[in-house]
Formats: structure tokens, sequence, C-alpha cells
């Protein structure tokens, strides 16, 4: 039976299913929601955690490092300037090896302050050292969130993750949502027992040593290689995950590839009206293939590498910029597929700060797309930029 | 010394620093059932170059600003797994007076079981003697550089750390100095044994940055209670805080001419005024007239 859920209901959800030992939080919009339900579940004893309110998404992330550190199952949620604030101890969630999990409403960052979505937040942490994850519905939000734990905490990997719903699309629209037996997803998960060292009075270890030139190096290289097992137990864990729930996963999901010129690669809620667009395009008859993108750290290069082989262009579906440069996923893409027979790859920055991406957005790319089959096209698009606007008013 | 082994020799501290005598007395009476939380600062540096520490009970260091927080967060896993075990955090005055009042300030408002000890050498000194917000009036340091347009050094008073715990209510606050042992032991283990977020502050002798005579550390820190300028106190629950030493109250000028970070003020009296001043306004608020 399916239950009408919000997004930020689904992570709240996740979490209980998940039972987490610590919640640290700090409320952000859009994912405040997610510590409302939290604190809502432990008041009623459904949830037997320690909830904690803290000073700031600073202190949240240092509390969730605390915790975890002595042996708990932690979750948090938060987004935009909260996950900002955060970077500095992300760095070192994951150099110390800690598996927290982390629900994401992804919003744009300040300024203008902007409360709607965009990937602006997560694409900024990309080099902390945590798994992203991207969810296209809230469905996925809910397994994503399970499925993280379960690859954080896998011994090969032991690196926290973050799971990403997009701000409003998501986190605030009801959706139906499988919501699993909490049996099954005890199965699934296991009790938590903590295989890895703890600050325990018994056996007392050193944690957060000062790493000279003489070791620190092998930390990262540590880090480097629990980042390449990540990406066998990613698949492992989604095959579990379709065996008992049913659900197929895959780091990256390919469809109406096969035969197609044009392939549009999308991450998040946009990819939902990427493929109806794509659908009534093949109906007049247009070879347009579409890869969502689920799993962006560690990034599915290999997989990409065999997706678009043979491809004629690729268009990217940036919903952020790295100023200077262009979309960051066209920054991966474009470094994935480099002196490989590669095809055309363009850029698309679109949807920042909440725009909406409709079909108008899609037309307008698979536009450019298709004279850049012919021809040559600019490599970084802005579409739906109103420039008149930027000429005559002072935006600086 | 009972458990004088859970604090190691062998680390890099300099010669002088009052840093590990405060840290092995501590241990010394919270013994093995003990977690560390350490901010970032000479005290991390210096005593965990991996692979070795000098730490032999559970010991953790995350950044400069989060050792309270680190701390909540340690302390709710444990009430979730019903464990008990004493929580001690190690902050300078940097990582506690500056950066990490955020995170200090929320975990005493929280109420989290948690021994917070605030280490003052009144600089950053890990970083190479900055100021802090707890430096005290009139002294040098690489930021309150001393000149002809600056003869004071650092102009502003010293900020009250213990007394803004004091007003967060924590359930135990008191100032230590280790030239004073029965009197730091005494709150030392008060402060074990009593429940909720506590605070004590150090006073911590740090020879490189207060250019002082590394084999005087202990008579310096001694001179800063014994002139009034360090006075002993304790507070439970946010009342009024008790004397706990009545000073000889010496003349300031003691303390500071024993120290390079004071020098220029010897060539400026109206400043040692403001000083005396200041010390005698605080004991007059206290109750004590000198
Ligand atoms: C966010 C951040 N800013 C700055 C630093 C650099 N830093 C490391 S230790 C330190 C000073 C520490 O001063 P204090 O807390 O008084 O401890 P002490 O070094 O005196 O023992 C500074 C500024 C840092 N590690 N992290
Ligand atoms: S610089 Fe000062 S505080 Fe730091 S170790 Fe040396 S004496 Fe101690
Ligand atoms: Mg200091």
């Amino acid at each position: 039976m399916k239950t009408m859920l919000r997004g930020n209901e689904s992570v709240a959800y996740a979490f209980k299913l998940a039972r987490i030992d610590v919640f640290p939080m700090f409320p952000i919009t859009p994912s405040t929601l997610v510590p409302e339900m939290i604190s809502k579940f432990v008041a009623n004893g459904e949830l037997d955690a320690e909830f904690i309110p803290l000073d700031s998404e600073h202190s949240a992330i240092s509390a969730a490092i605390g915790a975890s550190l002595k042996g708990a199952r932690v979750g948090t949620a938060t987004a935009s300037q909260g996950l900002a604030l955060m970077h500095e101890i992300l760095f070192i969630a994951s150099g110390m090896r800690l598996p927290i999990v982390m629900g994401i409403g992804n919003r744009a960052l300040s300024a203008p302050i902007n409360i709607w979505c965009d990937h602006q937040d997560t694409i900024a942490q990309r080099d902390t050292g945590w798994l992203q994850f991207y969810a296209e519905s809230n469905q996925e939000g809910l397994d994503l969130i399970l499925m993280a734990f379960k690859i954080s905490e896998d011994k090969r990997v032991l690196l926290p993750s973050m799971v990403g719903l997009d701000a409003f699309v998501l986190t605030h629209t009801m959706e139906p949502v499988d919501i699993p037996e909490q049996s099954k997803v005890d199965e699934f998960l296991g009790e938590f027992k903590p295989n890895y060292r703890i600050l325990d009075t018994k056996n007392p270890a050193t944690f957060g040593a000062f790493g000279s030139p003489r070791h620190y190096m092998e930390f990262k290289y540590a880090q480097h290689l629990a980042m390449q097992a990540a990406s066998h137990v990613i698949d492992e864990v989604f095959e579990e995950f379709e065996r008992k729930f049913g659900r197929k996963y895959s780091k990256i999901t390919e469809e109406f590839t096969e035969d197609a010129d044009i392939v549009f690669i999308t991450m998040g809620s946009c990819t939902g009206t990427a493929r109806e667009f794509i659908k009534m395009k093949r109906k007049e008859g247009k070879k347009i293939g579409l890869i969502k993108l689920t799993v962006f750290r560690p990034f599915p290069k290999d997989e990409l590498r065999k997706a678009l082989k043979g491809k004629k262009v690729v268009a990217v579906v940036d919903r952020n910029f790295s100023p200077g440069f262009g979309g960051a996923v066209y920054g991966e893409v474009l470094a994935t597929m480099y002196g490989r027979d590669e095809p055309k790859i363009i850029d698309f920055i679109v949807g920042l700060g909440g725009r909406d991406i409709t079909f108008d957005t899609f037309e307008k790319i698979l536009e450019i797309t298709e004279k850049g089959l012919e021809g040559s096209v600019e490599e970084i698009n802005w579409i739906e930029v109103d420039k008149e606007a930027v000429e005559k008013e002072e935006m600086i | 010394m009972k458990n004088d082994w859970l604090f190691a020799p062998g680390h890099g501290l300099c010669a002088g620093c009052a840093i590990p005598i405060i840290v092995k007395h501590i241990l010394a009476i919270s013994g093995e059932n003990t977690i560390v939380v350490n901010a970032t600062g000479c005290l991390e540096v210096a005593t965990t170059e991996y692979p070795r520490t000098a730490w032999r009970v559970p010991w953790v260091h995350v950044a400069f600003e989060n050792a309270a927080a680190v701390a909540s967060g340690i302390e709710a896993a444990m009430k979730k797994k019903g464990e008990k075990a004493n929580i001690i955090c190690f902050g300078g005055d940097g990582g506690t007076a500056d950066i990490g009042i955020q995170a200090l300030s929320g975990m005493v408002e929280r109420g989290h079981n948690v021994l917070y000890v605030m280490y003052d050498n009144e600089a950053y000194m890990n970083t190479g003697i900055q100021r802090s917000g707890a430096t005290p009036y009139g002294a040098w340091t690489t930021t309150s550089e001393v000149g002809k347009a600056n003869p004071i050094g650092n102009a502003r008073p010293k900020k009250p750390v213990a007394e803004i715990m004091v007003a967060h209510r924590a359930s135990y606050v008191a100032t230590v100095n280790v030239a004073f042992i029965r009197d730091f032991k005494k709150k030392v283990e008060k402060a074990l044994k009593t429940e909720g977020p506590r605070f004590i502050h150090a006073i911590s002798t740090c020879p490189t940055g207060w250019r002082s005579d590394p084999s005087k550390s202990i008579e310096i820190i001694k001179l800063a209670t014994e002139t009034g300028l360090f006075p002993l106190w304790e507070s439970e629950n946010g009342e009024e805080i008790k004397i706990t030493y009545k000073p000889k109250f010496l003349p300031v000028e003691e303390y500071l001419k024993a120290q390079g970070r004071f020098r220029h003020l010897l060539k400026n009296p109206e400043y040692i005024e403001k000083i005396k001043e200041d010390i005698k306004q605080w004991w007059r608020r206290h109750g004590v007239e000198i």
C-alpha cells in the first residue's frame, strides 16, 4: 500500500526505519520538516533516539561525528547555507571514516538569498569525501537513505553519505510512496554494530590525531580506495535492495538510449520532465535518449563510458554552475569521456534558484543540441535567462 | 600520584608549559573512565603526532571551534546506550572564548553532562602568539603589537568567560590555578561529582608567548592570583560566586615584570594604574576592599 508523502516525510520515515540512535539537527528551509518529524517520533516514543537541537549546522555535524565515534547510528538533515556552514567538518567526517547519513533538500546558495531548488549546495561539497546520491522522486529519497546506511556502514567503505532531494519540487510535494515494513528494513540493514574503532574507555584510542607529511597522504589514499570500493558496494546494495523490495536502482539509469544519437543527462527531479519530453519527441521520430545520474560520488565513470559509446551529442543538464568554468556535471562528463572517441558534449545551465524546468526548457535544449549534431554551438548555454535584463539592469 | 600515567610524558609541549601539569592532574582525578575531547591548539597538536599519542584514555580531536558540540554528540550516544563515563573537553582560550563560544554556550544551555576545561594561556599560542578575547589589557602579542601609535598593546580587557558560564547557570563553574594545588584538586573533584554542564577556567603559563623564564612558570601564575588579577572562585547553578582563596594582594608590578609581554607597560605607569583600578573594581564588586 502506498502513502502520500512529501519528500521530507520520506526522509524522516527512512531515518525512523533505519532506527537511528542519534539525530543532531539545525533547522533550515526546505528540509526543516525532517527534524520536526523526528522530534515527533521521539516524543511519541515511536523512535528510541536521542534528538539534539544544536546551536548551528556546524555544531550539528560536529555532534554527529561525536555520536558516530561513540558507536551510534547517526542521521541528520540540512540544505544550502546549512550545508555550506558544515563544509569544514564534512571533510573531517569522511577523513575519520564515519558512516553518517544526511538528507539534503537541494537549495540555491546566497546571494541573492533564495530558498528554491538547485544543486549548488551539494555540488559545492563535491570534494569533501562524502558519497552523493540524487533522488528523482520521494520514493527514491526514502530508498536511497536506507541504502546509504548500508553502503556507508560497509566495512569496505566507511564513508558518510548525502542524499539530495530537490527543494520544494520533492521536499514539499506529495507523491505516493511505499513505506517498507520495519521487519524487512531490519533484515536489510541489520542491527547497527559499529565495525570501526570507537571511543571506548576499555580500549582507549586516539582519534583525529595530527598527521605529518610522513603519514597524511596514506590516509587520503585509503579514502580514495574506499571510494573505489564504494562503487562496487553500491551495485551490491542496489541489487540486494531490488531483491528485497522490488525496486531497481543503478548508478546511472539509461532510457531510450539504444538507438539514440542525442542523449540528455539529468540529475534529480527534472528527470521526470525530461522523460516525458523525450517520449513525446520520439513519437515525432527523434532519436533522443536519457541518462539519469543517481550517484554523483563516486562518479560512475565506467557506466557512463559504456552508455555514451557511439553517441553523437550529449546534452548535460546542469542545475548548478561553477563560476569560471560552467556546469559541474558537464565538467565531470567531459573528463570522463576525454580521449575515448567522445561524442560532442554540450552544457546547459538551467533551473537555478528554483526556476521551473519545463518542456519549453527541454525544447530549447534540444534545438541547440540538434544544431550541435551538424555544426558548432556554444560550449556553455544558459537557458531561459533574460539576458537583456542583465544588460539593462544593474545586477552588480 | 594515582593514575598519573593516563597522560604520558614524551609529548612536544614546551619546557615550562603549564598545560601538561593541568591535564595530568585532572586525568589523575577523573581516572580511566574518561573520554577526552580536545579543541585544536597547543595541547592537541603537541600530544598526538601520528602514530604516537600521549593519551591513555579515549581521546578525540575534530576541529578548533567545536569541542563542546562533539562532546554533546558523544554524551547523547552514551545516553542512548546507557553508558556512563566522564566526558572532559580541553580547549584553549581561543577555542573556547572566541571561535568556540557558540558551541560552548549551546552545550551548557542544553544541559549536556560534560566538564569543559579551558586552559587559558591568554592568546592563540599554537599559531604564534596572536591576541584572543582572553588576552589581558596591556599584553603584547603579534596581533596587538606595541609601537609609537599603540603603546598599550592589547587595549581591551579580558573577556570574563567563566562569568559568562555562570550567567548560563552551568551546574558548576570554577577558576583554578595549579600553583594552588589543593584548591585546584578540590574543585576538579567537585566538578567531576556534579551532574550537568560544568566549566573550569585554568590559568596556564606559556613561557613562549608570555616571554617568561620557563623555570618560573609556577611562581608566575601564583603571582597572578596573589596580586588579585586571577581570583580563585566557584559557583553552582548560576549562584553568586564564592571566593575560595583570599590573596595577599601583592603589587601587580611583580607579576608584570616577570613577563616580557608586559615590559612596555613598566615605562607607562598610567596603564599599570588602570590594571590596578580594574583589580580593585573586581574585588569591590565581590565585597572585598583593597
Ligand atoms: C577554523 C580555524 N581557524 C583557524 C585555525 C588556526 N588555529 C589553530 S590553533 C589556533 C589557536 C589556538 O588558540 P587557543 O585556543 O588559545 O589554544 P593554544 O594554541 O593557545 O593552546 C588557531 C588560530 C584553525 N585550526 N581552524
Ligand atoms: S607555546 Fe606556550 S602554550 Fe604552547 S606548548 Fe609552548 S609554552 Fe605551552
Ligand atoms: Mg591560548
